[in-house]
């Protein structure tokens, strides 16, 4: 349990990283990556060098510039790499109803799957789930937690 | 001796249930008409119970060691409830069990009891016959004599028939100790949360798990006559709407939807389901007929409109949606149509339930940083709060509509999640005796059953 801790914060971690400057992101992990990097076209690759989620505002689903810029970078990935088909899976943090919070999980799913199809990506090759407010991968009871768990989480499948 | 007035079948389990005409056997409570004490009767109502709960001895009931094992189990529930007050076994001038002959009277009435329980149980293995007489100490008169004749294994559900008698003999309505509660099972690290249906009786007695947790599973609800529970289930990474059959534990998706299918509540005549079918940007709510009944859909706003639940005569359906901007409760015609907004409270207001008895919906409302379970008019108006802390969901109501079940969530005291936890909580609706219900593991989503016919 502890090590998929560790792994979901670095993962968040990286990603805030390439929030702000793709390029830095790309260079800073390039000397390991060289080596031993992941596969292209792979889950990992989403996840470390295309970044694999977008977050939300207390029960909004709108994309904000943030959003914008690491889908903007998914559909470019999707569209290099045409065989790769994905899952969006809407979250919600705790601060929700069960049930209104499944709809809203949705409701975020597609909102970046309508991005990325308006980017020219096959809605074939995305579906959707929501996990409501039951996959929460920051485990705190605080606003940072809660900011996290506001997502929409792309995947390989 | 007593005569045998009638014999029918009252359970789902083959139990048989004898009247016995006592010495003193009375059709009508005493007392009920002025409601006065002239005569010290423990017949009272709710509300006077409420205040002043019916001092109650319970000794052990005589002929075998099962007498003492009920006679526990309609202690803990008529103490649960909060509106009887069993008396303490020291405190019984008579020691042992009781029987089948009339009381001293004048042994429990220096107790304080105003109400005795007595009886014994005979036979055991497939046909075991328990005999219970409930008095009025006071006035010495019998209110209540059966038998029930049935299998050793159902004994406690022949204490939760007993107890129920006892409520409805001594607060003149039904009581609901003969119940069951369906809810989710939660174990695990909370962001790989292993979620079981589970089903317990309403004491927390009896638990079985219905699912293995290979898949998620949310929001159980009762068919309110049949063995059979809608609940949505992950299966196949689908999240759907499914039934499950108690009896044969077979799983049937419900309907034919692309989208998710979630929130599910059955019809009070049990022919239908409405629920949730994700849609677009929002959600619609869709009525399913069970019995090769077809599809209607009843919102189409683009809204999230979801946990919708119908009025006991089934004319209208209470539901939350956001077309407003934030989340409210709206009732609306059974068919669909007129949506009326009724929740103008301090915050966002969820998941609303409609007493059985028609007079209460209970909701969710969630305001800056707590949540809270209230119960307010159908019209609105009235809105009280119950139960209020970092987060309280999901109110249901016991079959006589006068206490609730939720679920609550202790928050997690650090970035691990450690403290983290979620347990089932009952309250009597006027907000007196809030209890923690027990189970083996953390707790949600739980619904009440309806009392066995």
């Amino acid at each position: 349990m502890n090590a998929k801790l560790i792994a979901a914060f670095a993962a968040i971690a990286l990603l805030a990283a390439c929030s702000h400057s793709n390029e830095g992101a790309a260079t800073g992990s390039g000397a390991t990556a060289a080596t031993a990097g992941p596969a292209p076209g792979s889950e990992e690759d989403l996840v470390k060098n295309v970044g694999d989620r977008v977050f939300f505002a207390f029960n909004s689903s709108s994309i904000d510039g943030d959003a914008r810029s690491t889908l903007d970078r998914q559909s470019d990935w999707l569209q290099r790499y045409q065989q790769v088909g994905v899952q969006v899976a809407g979250n919600c943090d705790e601060r929700g109803t069960e049930e209104y919070n499944l709809a809203l999980g949705q409701r975020r799913a597609n909102a970046a799957r309508d991005y990325l199809v308006a980017k020219g990506v096959s809605g074939a090759r995305i579906t959707t789930i929501s996990y409501g407010k039951d996959r929460p991968v920051a485990l705190g009871s605080d606003e940072q937690a809660w900011a996290q768990n506001r997502n929409a989480i792309t995947s390989v499948k | 001796m007593p005569a045998h007035e009638s014999d029918r079948l009252i359970g789902r389990r083959g139990l048989i249930a004898t009247g016995l005409a006592g010495s003193a056997f009375l059709l009508a409570p005493p007392a009920r008409a002025q409601g006065t004490t002239a005569t010290g009767s423990a017949v009272i109502d709710v509300s006077r119970a409420r205040a002043a709960p019916i001092p109650i001895a319970i000794p052990d009931l005589g002929g075998s060691p099962l007498g003492a094992q009920i006679a526990q189990v309609i202690t803990a529930d008529l103490a649960n409830c909060g509106l009887f007050r069993p008396l303490p076994a020291s405190s019984f001038i008579q020691a042992g069990p009781s029987g089948s002959g009339m009381p001293n009277f004048q042994n429990w009435r220096v107790t304080g009891a105003q109400a005795l329980v007595t009886g014994s149980v005979e036979g055991g293995g497939s046909s075991v016959r328990v005999e219970f007489r409930l008095w009025d100490v006071l006035p010495q008169q019998q209110i209540q004599g059966t038998a029930y004749t049935t299998s050793a294994a159902n004994w406690r559900r022949i204490a939760h028939i007993i107890a129920d008698v006892i409520y409805q003999r001594l607060l003149g309505e039904k009581g609901y100790f003969d119940t069951r509660i369906v809810y989710v099972a939660n174990t695990g690290p909370r962001s790989r949360r292993i979620k079981r249906l589970a089903i317990m009786d309403q004491d927390s007695a009896n638990n079985r798990y219905l699912t293995d947790g290979t898949w998620m599973v949310l929001t159980p609800r009762f068919h309110p006559t049949r063995d059979e529970i809608a609940f949505m289930s992950y299966a196949n990474n689908r999240p759907r709407v499914y039934m499950f059959n108690l009896a044969s534990g077979r799983q049937q998706v419900l309907g034919d939807f692309n989208g998710m299918t979630f929130a599910p509540r059955f019809s009070p005549d049990g022919n239908s389901v409405i629920m949730s079918v994700a849609h677009g940007g929002g959600s619609d709510i869709v009525e399913v007929g069970l019995n090769g009944g077809g599809m209607r859909r009843l919102t189409n706003s683009g809204a999230i409109d979801t946990s919708p639940c119908f009025s006991p005569d089934g004319s209208q359906i209470v539901f939350n949606s956001d077309r407003g901007g934030d989340q409210q409760l709206y009732i609306m015609g059974a068919g669909g149509g007129g949506a009326k907004r009724i929740s103008f409270g301090n915050g966002r207001y969820a998941t609303p339930v409609w007493s059985p008895r028609g007079d209460l919906i209970a909701f969710t409302r969630l305001s800056g940083s707590t949540f809270a379970i209230g119960v307010m008019a159908p019209d609105g108006t009235g809105e009280r709060i119950l139960s209020e802390s970092f987060a309280v969901e999901g109110p249901t109501f016991c079959p006589n509509g006068r206490v609730i079940m939720f679920w609550r969530e202790t928050p997690a005291s650090s970035r691990s999640g450690a403290g983290y936890s979620t347990r089932l909580v009952s309250i009597d609706i006027t907000g007196f005796n809030e209890r923690q219900v027990p189970t083996a593991t953390d707790a949600s989503d739980p619904a009440w059953s309806p009392l066995a016919e």
